[in-house]
């Protein structure tokens, strides 16, 4: 088993670097310059002098290969530069809001489970039913509801009702667990909401598909109560399916969630992309990628490992 | 009646005990898309205490549908009866709420399902699925529920069982899970057992293996067991009474030895004749029941089998009433009491044996043909292990001959015919056709070659393209290999379906608006699109109903002769090759058992494995079946992966001894042109 996840890492690793290879050489190849859009934003006069002076400072003067070979070498020495814009260490940039992005992420993901796992299963067990119709109603409402513009209206419907707004400025869990669970529970909410009727479809459609299932029909011959055929029997067997919405919605709530973090005033993953980008800011941006790249593999990987815990007939060595 | 006098010291005729459960008029219904199929319309049989009772019929009779509406498992919601009782110890189980069904379920009735593969849940123990219904029904604790599961195992035959019990359903071969859901059946001794083609899915020898066990073990514990099958065999081997089906009715009923020694209904006639049997000689043709059964949307109104019956008369168009013929057998035939005189002869008599002409020529020769296959071991570079599919196999097939290839699953009879066509690259030996080597041709004289080379395929259901006309299918390779012109290809598609036994107008249709045998025949067709020399058969039949796989074997046959064609004919069944191949090959594990011509090989076996195979097919007589002694063969076939040493046989041999674990025994021409690969003959 450790061998089996040792293996894994190690296979990660060119997978990583294609991302790298790719996002780096994309960057270089889209126009805009940073060190023009930093100096010469507000219609400031600069000299080219100056210009070529900062850029030198920053290291773009140099060939863009051995820019990457710089890069490379700083990741193998876990340094991740600079950023152009702030000058503040990348992993300082990130590691401030990486906490607030993970916690609205792993909530978001409870809330979800927590919501689609018994609403997917009535769905499918009353299938065709109005129940199954309401269910349905509230899901496809969730894929259609944008996650920021139910935000929106959560802090206008509590502002008009309770005329309370949550704060708005972030205290870590650890500091204040209150404070920050009043603030964070609503952006996930709303972006659970839209992840548990993605999650919710899945379980119903596999539970239905499980529900055909010859075992199914065999643990009813054996005079089994139906609230066991569901819950031993069909559910376990329906999960496999639903884990892997799961987790690749989870990978792509880290830097998915942008407007949402507008809308909460959050200063998290998301924003901080955003930002990157609009500044050129090529080395948040390249580290900001990698980091997402490598939240897919490991949530792959843990996917995987679930599978072999719920399905005896996979096992890994 | 055998089981009754085992049970009863003092036997008392069947009609004077209550049954123990009995079907009265039994209608049930399926809402479908195109109207409501009656799957079951107006259904009658009973079974005494004790008693086995088989029902027997084709797919779509509605035999495994009744069964289903007696444990009130028919599929939601399209599924319900419209009519009818089922009574089960005096009370209606139609009227029970759906608790009360539940604990019954089980509980008094069991029911073993076809598919061992499915059937069980695979990511639950086998341990927890047999102690299910013992801690539901009986209360038991764990540790009884425990007790009992490992007595259970033992009772089936299974060994070891105290480790087995924590073991998940894929670490058991199909025949040890097929005991694993008899073990859940027997659990909590019930007292009436239905098996639904409990066997169809196991391989020959196996199927022996389960049959004799559920028998033994229903008449030790005085279980009274349903059998539905389609295998007549089975019937006359292991039932008392017997009920035939058709349409959704039952034609025919009474006591096994009389329904087999005097049927009574022209459609259990048709059954009897079209099964291929081992203990008569061949003839020429089998005999088949044309047609195909009604559309059950709209059933045709009088006799149901009228279209299809060779003794029909003005009269079967009025319904025709159940005769009572005594004993407790009764048919529904205007024309029973005739029928069992065997006053009424059919017309049409079987054609006269026709002499195959000698052949010489030599155009499939396969010498010391090997593949190995390379399975990757556990993770991503761990150690790789080699299955020995086939492993140095010769035989040679004549031109305008079949060549019969035969075995259980896992034996290598597959991997032959896809090798053959190069579906697959073979490891070692050469494949020589018409002389040429087709191991080493090159891509593109291979491709050249496929249009000699032909093959029709297993299942019908699964090999026709759902999306594409049945005139598309058969015209594909004509239009993309041959280049003909779209018009061209029509009236040669036209000119296939009729050959085969089709209309040109099916050339219209999709594969889902065709019955399995008819897809079969569209499999025919398209290979014969190219004109080939050769045709690969690959368990053509096994897919189809007994009066179906008669009329597909007979059209290969005339096939053959009009057209000089070559077949390799691959099956499971011993019985099925007999009537079309001339030259038998029997296979086991990858490597060949035993080589004969049929006559030769059917009157005498040399190989203990053929003998074997041979025992194993039950034969559609009663009085036969019950003075045989069965020689079931013990164990399990072997893994593939691990294939014992010396002789691959020796672990289920009768005659094995120590020698036979170290050598491997080479085929030798035991007598003129009959080989066999056994160190004791």
């Amino acid at each position: 088993m450790l061998r089996y996840i040792a293996k894994r890492i190690f296979l990660m690793v060119p997978t990583l670097l294609g991302v790298a290879v790719l996002t780096f050489f994309m960057l270089r190849v889209v126009p805009g310059d940073i060190v023009e859009i930093k100096l010469r934003g507000d219609g400031g006069t600069v000299t080219q002098e100056v210009i070529e002076r900062e850029r030198e400072r920053l290291g773009l003067n140099k060939p863009v290969v051995v820019q990457f070979g710089d890069w490379m070498k700083g990741l193998v020495t876990l340094d991740f530069g600079t950023s152009m814009w702030t000058g503040r260490a990348v992993i300082d940039e990130i590691g401030v809001r990486i906490g607030l992005t993970l916690q609205v992420a792993v909530m978001a993901a409870v809330i979800s489970v927590l919501i689609a796992l018994p609403l997917g299963t009535i769905s499918a067990l009353f299938r065709d039913t109005w129940i199954d119709y309401g269910v349905r109603i509230v899901t496809i409402a969730g894929l259609a509801v944008p996650s920021f513009w139910l935000g929106m209206l959560m802090i206008m419907g509590l502002l008009t009702f309770f005329a309370w707004s949550p704060p708005v400025t972030y205290t870590p869990f650890t500091e204040d667990p209150i404070a920050n669970m009043s603030q964070l529970i609503w952006p996930a909410l709303a972006v659970g909401y839209r992840y548990s009727a993605v999650v919710a479809r899945m379980v119903r459609s596999s539970i239905i598909e499980v529900m055909k299932e010859d075992y199914i029909r065999t643990a009813r011959a054996k005079g089994v109560y139906e609230r066991l055929v569901v819950g031993r029997h069909a559910m376990r067997n329906a999960l496999l399916p639903a884990i892997t919405v799961v987790g690749l919605e989870f990978a792509f709530l880290i830097g998915g969630l942008v407007v949402t973090e507008q809308v909460f005033n959050l200063n998290g993953i998301g924003r901080l992309f955003v930002e990157a980008v609009g500044r050129n800011d090529f080395i948040i941006v390249q580290t900001l990628v990698l980091l997402i790249a490598v939240m897919f593999t490991v949530v792959n990987l843990v996917i995987d490992l679930l599978y072999g815990v719920l399905d005896p007939r996979i096992r890994y060595a | 009646m055998e089981s009754a006098t085992v049970l009863e010291p003092t036997p008392i005729a069947a009609s004077d005990t209550a049954p123990l459960i009995s079907v009265e008029g039994l209608r049930v219904e399926f809402s479908t898309g195109r109207g409501v199929v009656k799957a079951v319309d107006g259904v009658d049989w009973s079974v005494q205490p004790g008693e086995t009772m088989a029902l027997v019929g084709e797919s779509g009779c509605g035999k495994s549908v009744s069964a289903l509406a007696v444990m009130r498992l028919l599929a939601k919601p399209a599924g319900r009866v419209a009519g009818g009782r089922i009574l089960f110890e005096g009370r209606d189980l139609l009227t029970l709420s759906e608790e009360e069904m539940r604990e019954r379920r089980g509980r008094d009735i069991s029911m073993i399902f076809q598919e061992p593969m499915t059937s069980l849940n695979p990511i639950l123990t086998i341990g927890l699925q047999i102690m299910e219904p013992l801690k539901i029904h009986l209360g038991m604790s764990e540790e009884q529920a425990r007790a009992r599961a490992t007595e259970l195992l033992g009772l089936v035959g299974i060994p070891d069982a105290e480790r087995r019990l924590g073991q998940y359903p894929h670490q058991f071969s199909g025949g040890m899970r097929q005991r694993v859901m008899i073990a859940i059946g027997l659990a909590c001794n019930p007292k009436l057992i239905i098996a639904d083609e409990p066997t169809t899915a196991l391989d020959v020898t196996i199927q022996a293996q389960i049959l004799e066990l559920m028998k033994e073990l229903s008449r030790r514990l005085g279980i009274t067991l349903v059998i539905i099958t389609h295998n007549l065999g089975i019937v006359a081997r292991y039932a008392d009474r017997v009920a035939v089906m058709y349409a959704g009715r039952v034609v025919e009923e009474g006591p096994a030895d009389r329904v087999f020694g005097a049927p009574r209904h022209p459609y259990t006639i048709g059954l009897m004749r079209s099964v291929p049997r081992l203990d008569r000689p061949r003839d020429a043709k089998l005999a088949t029941i044309e047609g195909l059964p009604p559309n059950l949307l709209a059933p045709p109104s009088g006799c149901r089998f009228a279209a299809r019956c060779p003794f029909r008369i003005d009269q079967c168009a009025i319904d025709p009433p159940y005769h009572d013929a005594g004993d407790g057998q009764r048919s529904a035939c205007h024309r029973a009491e005739e029928l069992a005189q065997g006053l009424a002869e059919a017309t049409a008599s079987p054609p006269a044996v026709t002499a195959t002409s000698a052949a010489t020529e030599i155009l499939v020769d396969v010498r010391g043909l090997t593949k190995h296959f390379e399975v990757r071991g556990r993770g991503l570079m761990g150690a790789k292990g080699v299955v020995r599919a086939v492993q140095d196999v010769s035989f040679q097939i004549e031109r305008g001959r079949t060549l019969g290839l035969v075995g259980e699953s896992g034996c290598g009879k597959t991997t032959i015919g896809r090798t053959i066509l190069r579906l697959e690259e073979a490891t070692g030996g050469e494949v020589r056709f018409a002389g040429e080597d087709l191991v080493t041709a090159s891509r593109s004289r291979m491709k050249e070659l496929r249009t000699k080379i032909q093959v029709i395929f297993q299942d019908p259901y699964s090999s026709l393209n759902p999306r594409m006309t049945i005139g598309d299918i058969i015209a594909e390779p004509l239009v993309f290999r041959r280049g003909v012109a779209r018009k061209e290809a029509r009236e040669r598609v036209a000119e296939l379906l009729v050959q085969s036994g089709l209309y040109a107008d099916f050339a219209e249709r999709y594969p889902h608006q065709l019955s399995g045998g008819q897809r079969q025949r569209v499999g025919i067709a398209r290979a014969l699109a190219m004109d080939p020399s050769f045709i690969v058969c690959d368990e053509p039949v096994s897919a189809l109903d007994v009066s179906i796989q008669g009329q597909i074997i007979n059209l290969l046959d005339e096939l053959q002769e009009r057209l000089g064609l070559t077949y390799l004919f691959i099956a499971h069944d011993l019985a099925v090759v007999r009537h079309i191949s001339h030259r038998i090959v029997v296979m086991y594990l990858g490597r060949v058992m035993e080589m004969a011509d049929r006559d030769e090989l059917y009157r005498a076996p040399l190989h203990p494995y053929t003998q074997a195979l041979l025992d194993a097919a039950p034969v559609p007589d009663p009085a036969l079946e019950r003075a045989r002694t069965p020689r079931a063969l013990t164990g399990e076939l072997p893994s593939p992966l691990s294939p014992p040493p010396g002789c691959v046989f020796h672990t289920r041999c009768p005659l094995a001894t120590e020698e036979c674990r170290r050598v491997v025994p080479e085929v030798r021409e035991v007598r003129p042109g009959h080989f066999a690969a056994c160190i004791k003959i």
